[in-house]
């Protein structure tokens, strides 16, 4: 068990290109944490350094109260499991889990006998003696983690655990994952691209971007404030609404709708004089928007396009301003192509953010 | 089917079947001719005997010989394999400039190690070795002239292979030479059957090498022993000939057979694509 303290850790490829820039972070003993981001952000790096598989450029990692940015990967006592699960493909599944055993030269008798049970407590016990190429894509990952578990490491890392599974089992296979990091109760660390599985699965969640994280919060912060446009834009299986607007005197106008401060009240979480008037970006989640609502804040435009997402419809409108606003539309209330209609963002939903992106905080 | 197309069809088989038979006869010949109780430079159904190879175990030096062919060729390709396997890994994980290069210039030398163009500069430096004579000379010959093309078959199976295999194994705090132990090698071996194999065959079917290093018909090879079946007229002893032959050919026959076996090309898999 332990917490990892990195602290203003860059990582420059040999070539020039920083894939981490400087980055702090802290991350809470017994957390499960995402890195989450799209690629080329630099979360995988940053995974690989604290394994030790990068060499950091500069500043330093702890793990616990050890300083570990100079330490080869296996000092660290950290367990890492891979992408494509990097299963030794000559070894049985019993031998695969007894592996870190075998580097720690453990009697053969013994290890076999623990991984043997390691492997049972995932359910593999019937599937010891098989080689990783006769197992399913499941049940390869559990041999995995059975695998980075037999070590007893203080952190588990995970790079993009569930990206080889089918879409079905990718479910299962998140709150088993989950249900299992609570009952170990050992800090992990997973890296994923996909906004759902971090939101599903994590305590916290660091947005990275180039190299740099944009914001750190729960799941619940992240989707409901996303504290620039960045995330507003990553996080949220529909792409969040992003409008551009104007502040002036306390009115907000988004094309030809407006809404004045007073009028707005609960509306939205910017507050009068918190910025001064200028060009602003007003954001709203198409889950949190009606059509043919009514509010402070309508948008009064045709249909375009529906998409059904099963139990709702994605609704696509254009705007009169010639502006695209979608809102998600529960079954049973669904409009027709073409059809004139307001949409308007449901009172507290609406977020403004300033020129630069950053998010207006009451 | 169109008349035109039988004929290209019956012109074609027809090609093929003499082909085949051009290539097959020397093979006819090495099984037939050692069985016949006069055989000749000519293939035919054979009176059968096995007096030959009677003629065969009483020459000194035929056995003996086969035992130092399996002695060069098992030396040989035990240093080329270690080697090829420490070289090819290095190669292929770690980064220095000019590696290629390296590489391709070594493949290219290599084939005048082992060719007649070096003769000469390799028989003098085994003399100031003072190794001629000595089977470890022949054997250090063929280690360094077949090592290049086995570092770079190797390094081409140790290249395909992916590395979260070897980082997944470093994370567990495995040393490099533990990697290489446990992961990559038992991963690459249809790479390592590969060049033991071509080595062992290399060497066996050797003759000017061994010809010119060695002295004493004692030590000598059996491709070298095989120019020494002669009658006292000077003619060739085909009935010994050609009993040695197959005696000779069987071996790497025999290898073929087993490898193919024991190291055919699996692969397992436990990476997930």
């Amino acid at each position: 068990m332990a917490s990892i303290h990195i602290d203003g850790l860059t990582k420059v490829y040999p070539g020039g290109v920083t894939a981490i820039d400087g980055l702090d972070l802290t991350i809470a003993d017994g957390s499960f944490f995402a890195l989450l981001g799209p690629s080329g952000c630099g979360k995988t790096t940053l995974l690989r350094t604290i394994a030790g598989l990068e060499a950091a450029s500069a500043g330093t990692i702890h793990i616990g109260e050890r300083d570990v940015t100079v330490l080869s990967p296996g000092d660290r006592n950290v367990a890492m499991v891979f992408q494509d699960y990097a299963l030794f493909p000559h070894m049985s599944v019993n031998e695969n889990i007894a592996y870190p055993l075998r580097i720690k030269k453990i009697g053969r008798a013994e290890r076999t006998l623990k991984a043997n049970e390691t492997g049972a407590a995932l359910g593999l016990e019937a599937l010891m003696e098989r080689r990783p190429a006769e197992l399913s894509g499941g049940q390869q990952q559990r041999v995995a983690l059975a695998r980075a578990m037999a070590c007893q490491p203080s952190v588990f890392l995970l790079d993009e655990p569930l990206s080889n599974l089918d879409a079905r089992l990718r479910l299962e296979a998140r709150s088993f994952l989950k249900r299992l990091q609570r009952e170990l109760g050992v800090t992990t660390v997973f890296v994923t691209h996909d906004q759902s599985e971090a939101l599903a699965m994590a305590d916290q969640i660091a947005v990275m971007e180039k190299g740099r994280i944009r914001q750190l919060g729960t799941p619940s912060e992240i989707f409901r404030s996303p504290s620039n446009t960045f995330v507003a834009n990553f996080i949220g299986s529909t792409p969040m609404n992003l409008l551009p607007g104007v502040l002036r005197g306390g009115t907000l106008r988004v094309g030809s709708a407006s809404v004045d401060h007073e009028a707005a009240g609960a509306l939205a979480a910017w507050s009068a004089g918190s910025v001064d008037d200028g060009e602003v970006t007003v954001a709203f989640r198409p889950e949190y928007a009606r059509v043919d609502g009514d509010g402070p804040l309508r948008f009064t435009g045709t249909v375009e396009t529906l998409e059904n997402l099963g139990a709702s419809v994605l609704v696509t409108t254009r705007t009169d301003d010639d502006q695209r606003v979608q809102a998600v539309v529960p079954e049973g209330e669904e409009v027709d192509v073409g059809a004139s209609v307001h949409v308007a963002p449901v009172p507290g939903r609406i977020l403004v953010y300033d020129a630069q992106g950053e998010l207006l905080r009451p | 089917m169109t008349t035109r197309a039988v004929l290209r069809r019956l012109v074609l088989t027809a090609f093929l079947g003499l082909a085949t038979a051009f290539w097959a006869l020397p093979l006819l010949w090495l099984v037939t001719a050692p069985f016949d109780r006069r055989p000749g430079l000519t293939v035919s159904w054979p009176d059968w005997t096995l007096e030959n190879f009677q003629r065969l175990a009483d020459n000194p030096y035929a056995f003996s010989s086969l035992k130092n062919s399996v002695i060069l060729a098992g030396g040989s390709m035990i240093g080329v394999t270690i080697l090829a396997a420490l070289a090819a890994y290095s190669l292929s994980r770690v980064r220095i400039p000019g590696r290629n290069a390296l590489l391709y210039g070594l493949l290219l030398l290599s084939s005048i190690v082992t060719g007649t163009a070096a003769m000469v500069p390799i028989f003098q430096l085994m003399f100031q070795l003072n190794l001629i004579d000595d089977r470890s000379g022949v054997i250090l010959v063929f280690i360094g002239g077949l090592l290049p093309a086995a570092i770079f078959i190797l390094k081409d199976f140790m290249d395909a292979t992916p590395k979260s295999y070897e980082e997944s194994a470093r994370v567990f705090g495995a040393s490099s030479m533990q990697v290489l132990r446990h992961v990559m090698l038992p991963i690459v071996r249809p790479g390592l059957a590969t060049i033991a194999v071509w080595t062992l065959v290399n060497v066996w079917s050797d003759f000017l090498i061994s010809y010119i290093l060695l002295r004493d018909p004692a030590k000598i090879p059996a491709g070298v022993v095989m120019y020494t079946f002669y009658s006292e007229g000077g003619q060739a002893n085909l009935p010994l000939i050609s009993a040695f032959s197959l005696v000779y050919a069987l071996p790497v026959v025999a290898l073929y057979l087993f490898v193919n076996r024991r190291y055919g090309f699996r692969f397992h898999g436990g990476i997930k694509s």
